[in-house]
């Protein structure tokens, strides 16, 4: 049966990816950003895993306002990255892996997720940004098959951060019932607080951040107690995105310790961080689950 | 229309609710055309005939025209599709906020390097 061996949380913002592109990791401003990523290199080569799914929001370029879709589950045998129309460099594609994203989605659906599966899916910087820092190019190949899972956060309504939390327990089920002997790390991508648009663009709550983090850990549940609204005053329009470290959260069954967490501030308009969940072993998910739907 | 989310005003923040995305469809579907390059350099060659192409409002043309980020998000244009369009004309998503505050470029980027707007 596949085994899920952590979480990663990380910042997706498209300067990232531009400096990655560029190769500025070694530059004086870039380089404590890029180190903190150290940590979760030696943890990757520690736990080794076979497959990531990988928890993100497209921002225009594979979806539109003509087909929304609220949780999108790619089921390709490859993912192509493509031009977003403001300049970032296209990045070489992604190895899926169809029959554990059919696992992954009869099961989900079995547990009354409404998905929307992708044979095609192009995945954008949500999911390229957090690729490219998890496994970058200099180490070689990606070693991981991919599972892109892309949440809405474009067109209200957006699912609440309890329904995620929830979708998030739901695919760690369906990780845990798949019939091979797989490692999987689950990644869930984006924010922390940032808004682009209005006169409140350029918000940014540190407090908040922090809070997330470390409820993140030990009391993720405490999040779920937010609704939409909610988190787009303490975290920004574009903020909400933390909703996508809530699916992560709630796929990781067992016992979750925190092996490296960092935040680095605001990278061009947004409050950027990495934390990196070790998961134990799945033998409290039953006990879990039943609290779970107590406090839900 | 009336949404829930509109119980929930927050100040300086604009929910992309379905009245938005009713409102902003036309303007939105050409600002995501901009993921390709030849529709780029269609529209600017001449933005005016290109904005017409795909039906957008007089006043919508018009805040293209004025590169007004306010005025488009007012008239339904959501902040991921319209920073396709700030690419084209050279406007980052540091540009666009510095408009929609009302400070220069430089002031703005200092106040996110002093942690941002609270």
């Amino acid at each position: 049966m596949a085994t899920i061996v952590g979480g990663i949380a990380t910042s997706h913002i498209p300067t990232i990816g531009k400096a990655i592109g560029k190769g500025w990791c070694n530059e004086p401003e870039w380089k404590p950003f890029f180190d903190s990523y150290k940590p979760v290199h030696a943890w990757l080569e520690k736990v080794r895993p076979d497959v990531a799914v990988v928890v993100y929001n497209d921002h225009g370029l594979n979806f539109f306002l003509n087909n929304m879709p609220t949780f999108a589950v790619g089921a390709a045998a490859r993912y192509d990255n493509s031009d977003e129309g403001w300049g970032l460099n296209v990045v070489p594609p992604f190895a899926g892996y169809p029959e554990f994203s059919w696992g992954l989605i009869e099961s989900m659906v079995a547990d009354e997720f409404d998905i929307t599966s992708c044979q095609e899916m192009l995945v954008d910087h949500g999911f390229t940004v957090a690729m490219g820092l998890l496994w970058p190019k200099e180490k070689g190949p990606c070693p991981v098959r991919t599972v892109p899972i892309s949440v809405n956060t474009v067109q209200s309504p957006l699912p609440s951060p309890a329904r995620c939390y929830k979708l998030g327990r739901a695919l760690g089920k369906a990780i845990e019932a798949f019939d091979e002997d797989l490692r999987v790390v689950v990644v869930g991508t984006g924010g922390l607080s940032h808004q682009l648009d209005g006169t409140r663009a350029g918000f940014v709550n540190k407090d908040f951040d922090l809070l997330c983090m470390e409820k993140i850990v030990t009391d993720p549940e405490a999040l779920t107690d937010y609704s939409i609204p909610d988190l787009i005053r303490l975290t920004g329009a574009q903020g909400v995105e933390v909703i996508q470290w809530l699916v992560m959260r709630g796929a990781l069954t067992g016992q979750v310790s925190k092996v490296h967490s960092r935040y680095h501030g605001v990278i061009s308009n947004t409050s950027a961080a990495v934390m990196v969940l070790e998961n134990s072993c799945a033998d409290e998910r039953h006990a879990r689950e039943h609290v779970l739907q107590e406090h839900l | 229309m009336k949404t829930s989310l509109e119980n929930h005003k927050i100040p300086g923040t604009i929910i992309f609710d379905g009245q938005r995305a009713i409102d902003g469809y036309a303007l939105n579907k050409m600002c995501f055309s901009f993921n390709s390059a030849e529709n780029r350099a269609a529209f600017l060659s001449d933005p005016d005939a290109y904005c017409r192409k795909f039906n957008l409002t007089d006043k919508q043309r018009e805040a293209v025209k004025s590169r007004d980020v306010l005025g488009l998000l007012e008239s339904g244009g959501h902040i991921y599709y319209l920073a396709k369009w700030g690419g084209i004309i050279g406007l980052g998503v540091q540009d666009l906020g510095a408009q929609q505050t009302g400070m220069t470029v430089e002031e703005f980027k200092a106040m996110l390097a002093r942690g941002g707007a609270h």
